[in-house]
Formats: C-alpha cells, sequence, structure tokens
C-alpha cells in the first residue's frame, strides 16, 4: 500500500452510549477507524461488541436514545463544483445526512434481505427511487440505468425482473437486489453489514465475489461488518477487531490471519473448526462478552482470557505498535510483559496455513 | 455393525399447496442413525433438511416411508405404545433460541415440562435435583432455573434447549441448526458441550446443518441433500476427502478457509441444477466404496468418478 492513498473515512475516538432503563450503555469506547480510497476494511466481532453502531453512526442512523459522547468521523468527498471538502459526519442534521451523504455517497447494505425490501414495490422501483431523489434522472434512464445494475449484480432477465416484487425472488437474488439499490446512486464507499449471513455457504461466495468484482469495476471503498472470519480472509485489506465496543487489533489482513498478537484474535481464530485436522475438541473462548452496562475495569477481556496478566485488571492496555499496519491493545505485547506464546493448537494451525500460503505467493 | 436406532427408508414428505400445486419437500430419502454416533444432515435452505428433521419426530405427518425408531415403526398411525417411545426418546434441539423458548415461563418450568408430562419425578424435591444437575450438565448454576429466558444471552438460551431435550435421556436428539443463531466463539462452546454429553451419555444426534465445516467437526457420517434428494452419503473422510457428486463438489469449495491467501484467490466452484442436465428423479444410489454412496444414473456416475479428483479442495 503506498503512503499516498487517499483517506475517504476517518473515525477519530468515537465515544457513544445509549440510555436504557436498566442504565447507560457505554457501546462504543474510543473507537478509531481508518479507510482509504479504493480499500477493503473488514470490522470483525461478536454481536454486541459495537461494531453495527459504530457504522450507523457514520450513516447518521442512531436511535434517539444514543449519545455521542466524543469524536469525530471526518468523510472527504468531492462535491459538485468538483471541490474536494472534508466534513464531520457528526455534525451535520439528519436533512443534510439525507440529501447528501445517506444512499448518494455512503450506501449500506443490510443484513437481511427479507427485510431490508418494501414489499409492496417492484424491485425495478426500489431500485430507480434513488435516482430519482439524487439524481433528478427522467423516467427513461432511471429504467436505462437500473436496467444495467441488476445486470452487473448477475440478476438473469433484467426486464422481466425489473416488475418482480421481493417475495418472488430466492433470498441470494434479493441480496442481489439490495445491493443494486445501494449502488443506484453510484455511492463510494459501500457498508456491508452481515451482507452474507442470512444466506447459504454456496450464495454467499457468490454475492462475495460480487461485491468484489463491481469494486474494482467502480473504485469503490467497503467496509465490512461481519463476524466470519472466512467473509474476512476472502474480502479484507484490513482488519480490525473489535471487542466490547473497543478496537483491540487492526493490521493488515496477513498480519491478522498469520501473526495475530491479541489474544481475543488468537480465540477466534482457533474457534474456526479446521478442516485439516481432526482435532477432537474445537477451542473455545469462555464465558460470554461483558455486559457494557456495567463498564469494565481494566481490559474488558480479562475475565474470558487465560493469559490474563495482573495488570489486566486494572488498567486498560494502549495501543502496542507490532509493525507499521499491525497494532494491538493487549499489556501482552509491553516490553515489561512476561513472553507470552499463542496456544500451540493454534501455532501449528497458523504454520499450516503459512505453507499453504506460500504456494501463492 | 448394531442394530440402527433410527431407520428412514424412502421418506416423502409432500405439501399440498392448492389442488393443483405440491411442494414435494422429500422425495423419498433413505438413511440410518446408529446408536452413539452422530449423522450430519447438510444442504442449502430449501434442501428439506429441517423438514426431515420434522417429519421424523412427527411435528408432520410423513407422505410415505418408513421410519422405524428403536425396533418400532414411527410412521404412519401412531399407535400409544409407539408415541410413547418416540416422545420418550427422541428429543430436538431447536434452530432459534430466542423464539423456541416460552417467554412467559421460568427455565426450571421449560426444562421441567417433560418431567411433569411423563411423571418422572416423584417429588418436588426430586424433580427440583433432577434440574438442577441438569443445569449444571449445560453448564449453568441452579439459580438460573428461577429465571426467565429474556434474562439470558443466546448462548446460554441454547443451552437451555439442550438441557430441554436431555432431561428426558433419549436415544436420539435432532439438532436442526442448533448453532446457527449463535456468534463464532459460543458455537464452539455449544458444541463442545454437545460432543461431551454425547460422550457421557451415548445418546445419538441427528445434526442438521449448512455449515460444512462445522458438520465435519462434530459428525462420524454424513448426508447431503439437495432439493429434497440425498445426493450424496458416507463417513465424513469419504465426503470430505472424496467428493463424487457436482453438489458436494460445488458446497465444499464454498467453505470459507480462514487463510487470506488461499481465499482470495478461491473460486467457488458453481452448481446449477437447471443447467446441469441431471435428474435426480431418474438416479438410483451407486455405492461407490465403504459405505459411499451416491445418486445419479450409471452414466452420470461413471463420468462423475472419472473425473474425480480434480474437483478438489
Amino acid at each position: 500500500m503506498s503512503e499516498e492513498m487517499k483517506t475517504i473515512l476517518d473515525i477519530k475516538n468515537l465515544d457513544i452510549s445509549f440510555r436504557t432503563n436498566a442504565g447507560t450503555v457505554h457501546a462504543i469506547r474510543g473507537v478509531n477507524l481508518n479507510l482509504c480510497k479504493g480499500e477493503t476494511v473488514a470490522i470483525v466481532g461478536e454481536s454486541g461488541s459495537g461494531k453495527s453502531v459504530t457504522m450507523k453512526a457514520a450513516m447518521g442512523l442512531l436511535d434517539a436514545n444514543a449519545t455521542i459522547n466524543s469524536g469525530e468521523i471526518l468523510y472527504t468527498y468531492t462535491n459538485t463544483s468538483g471541490e474536494e471538502v472534508t466534513v464531520d459526519l457528526l455534525k451535520m442534521s439528519k436533512k443534510e445526512m439525507r440529501q447528501h451523504i445517506n444512499g448518494k455517497r455512503i450506501a449500506m447494505v443490510f443484513q437481511d434481505p427479507m427485510t431490508s425490501l418494501d414489499p409492496t414495490m417492484t424491485i425495478g422501483r426500489q431500485i430507480m427511487e434513488s435516482m430519482f431523489l439524487h439524481k433528478k434522472m427522467s423516467r427513461e434512464a432511471a429504467k436505462a440505468r437500473a436496467l444495467e445494475l441488476l445486470q452487473l449484480v448477475g440478476i438473469p432477465d433484467a426486464e422481466k425482473r425489473f416488475k418482480n416484487y421481493p417475495h418472488q425472488l430466492s433470498g441470494g437474488m434479493r441480496q442481489r437486489v439490495v445491493i443494486a439499490i445501494a449502488l443506484s446512486a453510484d455511492p463510494n464507499v459501500l457498508i456491508c453489514d452481515e451482507p452474507t449471513t442470512a444466506l447459504d455457504v454456496t450464495i454467499q461466495a457468490k454475492i462475495l465475489e460480487l461485491i468484489m468484482d463491481i469494486q474494482k469495476k467502480m473504485g469503490l471503498s467497503v467496509i465490512y461488518i461481519t463476524h466470519d472470519l472466512g467473509v474476512v480472509a476472502k474480502v479484507a485489506d484490513y482488519v480490525d477487531v473489535m471487542y466490547a465496543g473497543k478496537i483491540v487489533e487492526v493490521g493488515n489482513v496477513n498480519e491478522i490471519f498469520f501473526e495475530p498478537k491479541h489474544p481475543y484474535t488468537w480465540g477466534l481464530l482457533s474457534a474456526m473448526p479446521d478442516l485439516d485436522t481432526d482435532e477432537e475438541r474445537l477451542y473455545s473462548i469462555p464465558g460470554s462478552p461483558p455486559n457494557l452496562l456495567h463498564e469494565p475495569k481494566g481490559d474488558a477481556f480479562t475475565a474470558r482470557n487465560r493469559f490474563a496478566l495482573a495488570i489486566d485488571e486494572k488498567a486498560e492496555p494502549p495501543m502496542f505498535q507490532v509493525s507499521r499496519t499491525h497494532f494491538a491493545a493487549t499489556w501482552l505485547l509491553h516490553p515489561d510483559a512476561p513472553k507470552v506464546e499463542m496456544p500451540p493448537e493454534l501455532k501449528t494451525m497458523l504454520e499450516r496455513a503459512r505453507k499453504e500460503a506460500e504456494k501463492y505467493l | 455393525m448394531s442394530e440402527p436406532l433410527l431407520k428412514v427408508e424412502n421418506l416423502k414428505q409432500y405439501f399440498p399447496v392448492s389442488r393443483s400445486y405440491t411442494v414435494k419437500a422429500v422425495n423419498g430419502v433413505s438413511f440410518e442413525v446408529y446408536p452413539g454416533e452422530t449423522y450430519g444432515l447438510v444442504g442449502e435452505s430449501g434442501s428439506g433438511k429441517t423438514t426431515i428433521g420434522r417429519s421424523i419426530i412427527r411435528l408432520y405427518d410423513p407422505t410415505d416411508g418408513k421410519i422405524t425408531f428403536l425396533g418400532q415403526e414411527i410412521s404412519g398411525r401412531l399407535t400409544g405404545a409407539a408415541r410413547d417411545t418416540l416422545r420418550r426418546n427422541m428429543q430436538m434441539i431447536f434452530q432459534d433460541p430466542m423464539a423456541s423458548l416460552n417467554p412467559r415461563k421460568k427455565v426450571s418450568d421449560i426444562i421441567g415440562e417433560g418431567l411433569d408430562i411423563q411423571h418422572r419425578a416423584a417429588s418436588r424435591a426430586e424433580r427440583e435435583a433432577q434440574i438442577a444437575a441438569m443445569l449444571k450438565k449445560v453448564g449453568l448454576a441452579p439459580e438460573h432455573a428461577a429465571r426467565y429466558p429474556h434474562q439470558f444471552s443466546g448462548g446460554q438460551r441454547q443451552r437451555v434447549g439442550i438441557a430441554r431435550a436431555l432431561i428426558m435421556n433419549p436415544k436420539l436428539i435432532i439438532a436442526d441448526e442448533c448453532i446457527s443463531a449463535l456468534d463464532v466463539s459460543i458455537q464452539a462452546q455449544v458444541v463442545n458441550l454437545m460432543k461431551d454429553i454425547q460422550d457421557e451419555t451415548g445418546c445419538a444426534y441427528l445434526f442438521i446443518a449448512h455449515d460444512l465445516s462445522m458438520v465435519k467437526y462434530i459428525s462420524d457420517r454424513i448426508g447431503v441433500l439437495h432439493l429434497g434428494y440425498l445426493v450424496e452419503a458416507g463417513t465424513k473422510e469419504e465426503i470430505f476427502s472424496n467428493p463424487i457428486h457436482p453438489y458436494t463438489r460445488s458446497l465444499l469449495s464454498a467453505i470459507p478457509r480462514p487463510n487470506p491467501e488461499i481465499e482470495k484467490r478461491r473460486k467457488a466452484v458453481t452448481y446449477d441444477y437447471a443447467a446441469s442436465g441431471i435428474d435426480y428423479a431418474a438416479g438410483t444410489e451407486h455405492l461407490v466404496g465403504g459405505t459411499h454412496k451416491v445418486l445419479g444414473t450409471d452414466d452420470e456416475v461413471s463420468a462423475w468418478l472419472a473425473s474425480s479428483g480434480d474437483g478438489q479442495m
């Protein structure tokens, strides 16, 4: 990656809490994230780790009970008169967001294609909707573009499908329509929130390949939100591992998969069933994610971490730099920390993966 | 090998939608589950895997075919004795732990319902003791008995679902996508728990899933379903090291691997039934070695066998 890659989306020190009946839930606790032009970033984490909330903040879709305590989301784009402008998305009003950002410049593909389409509208109308709104296109032009998009996302018989309602399509086809809608106003950032979780493995691979293909053709920057490391391995350039409202490890995809440093990332990788071994037991991360209603003291992962140090209970670890692109928030990387190796099973698994990968390098 | 615990022969399950249209969800599927083993049923959505599970446990009435369980026929009209055997010895774990637990019941009543109906517990104290022991077995605390489902996390709720199935001490548990709704780190916990329980109680699982890597991990034998037909069946080694049917090959090629270098270069093998020219209804079962069976016509199977080895992952 070259240094002069242009940053499109820069999330700085984002901190969000939600007021609930039970008390304040501190869901996002200082998130930093950086997306460059044409790049793919994947945010990995368990449900409740705050990955969707972060992206909803960028889209101005936060629920009414959310409070943004601090932080900024800087978005750089070229406006209609050709100038490059940088705006803080958190400072924009809902109306401004709708007019200038949502759909037009940053579009989102949601998790469940069954619920994110309007059942009472034909898919053609749904695709054209944002063209009328954002681009003031004529009916004919919009229809031509919609048919083009349907072909782009791999829907056969576009002309016929144009008049179909969502219920007439299968899950995979519906997700293709959702992608076509997201692309309809030529955005430059695409946020995919678990785009394939609701789909079968065979269709999952096809949808991911489709998004990658379109990304190349249109020069999109894509953010994936997922808990599936297989998806991450396939699509991502950079990976952000999120746990309890914080990013605990960030690096390029090879660093995360071949040289993970954070015990949580170790756990996630070990928990994936490995096709090449006949291990009797699957490694699992003990316990469950913390309830952020009660803010954890020290490192949020301590209770589930078998490599936890005494300091983990007292202070939160800062981000330690491993390489130019690789950072991890764990005290194990502190120069004074005892030398702790990753679990031997994971080590052999990674070694094997690296050897396999070398064949292609 | 010993007597099969469950024997399914030529099971058909049709759903009449209207006078002229019938959904043929399961078209003549046969397989056996032996005591203490795990049989994995895999396939995409709409392949009929859940329907098979539900037909076996008689949530549906099978259209045709014979199901034998513990030596008793449980398809067709159920006699009182057969129903008793079925209800006592076969239990189900459902997919969605949020939807399959009654939100208005305490965990102790959810788990204890079977005990109450079958009069398994002689006294209140005994019932409580059994429930507490079961909660402990699935990794929950006895105090949890007094709580309601919404007070648990997804993984814990699935443990309650497992406890509910286990308390009857069943010989066969049908696990219908029981880990699909859970997070990755929690999936591993639940699968390990299921394995431990199997070691302890010797129960058999019919493990229904679409996640092949998990199925490989937990199953002894695997059946691959597509469009209501069992297209390939065998031990997990047979299926994974030597997939014959093109559908199985495409399924295996779609398994995501945690290796970016490989994953970025991999293109999934596509399989389009309509375009492939294969007619499942015309195929017959072919034994291709060991217990490895493939559905297809003679010509198709020999063509697939000839090309096997190059469709590897």
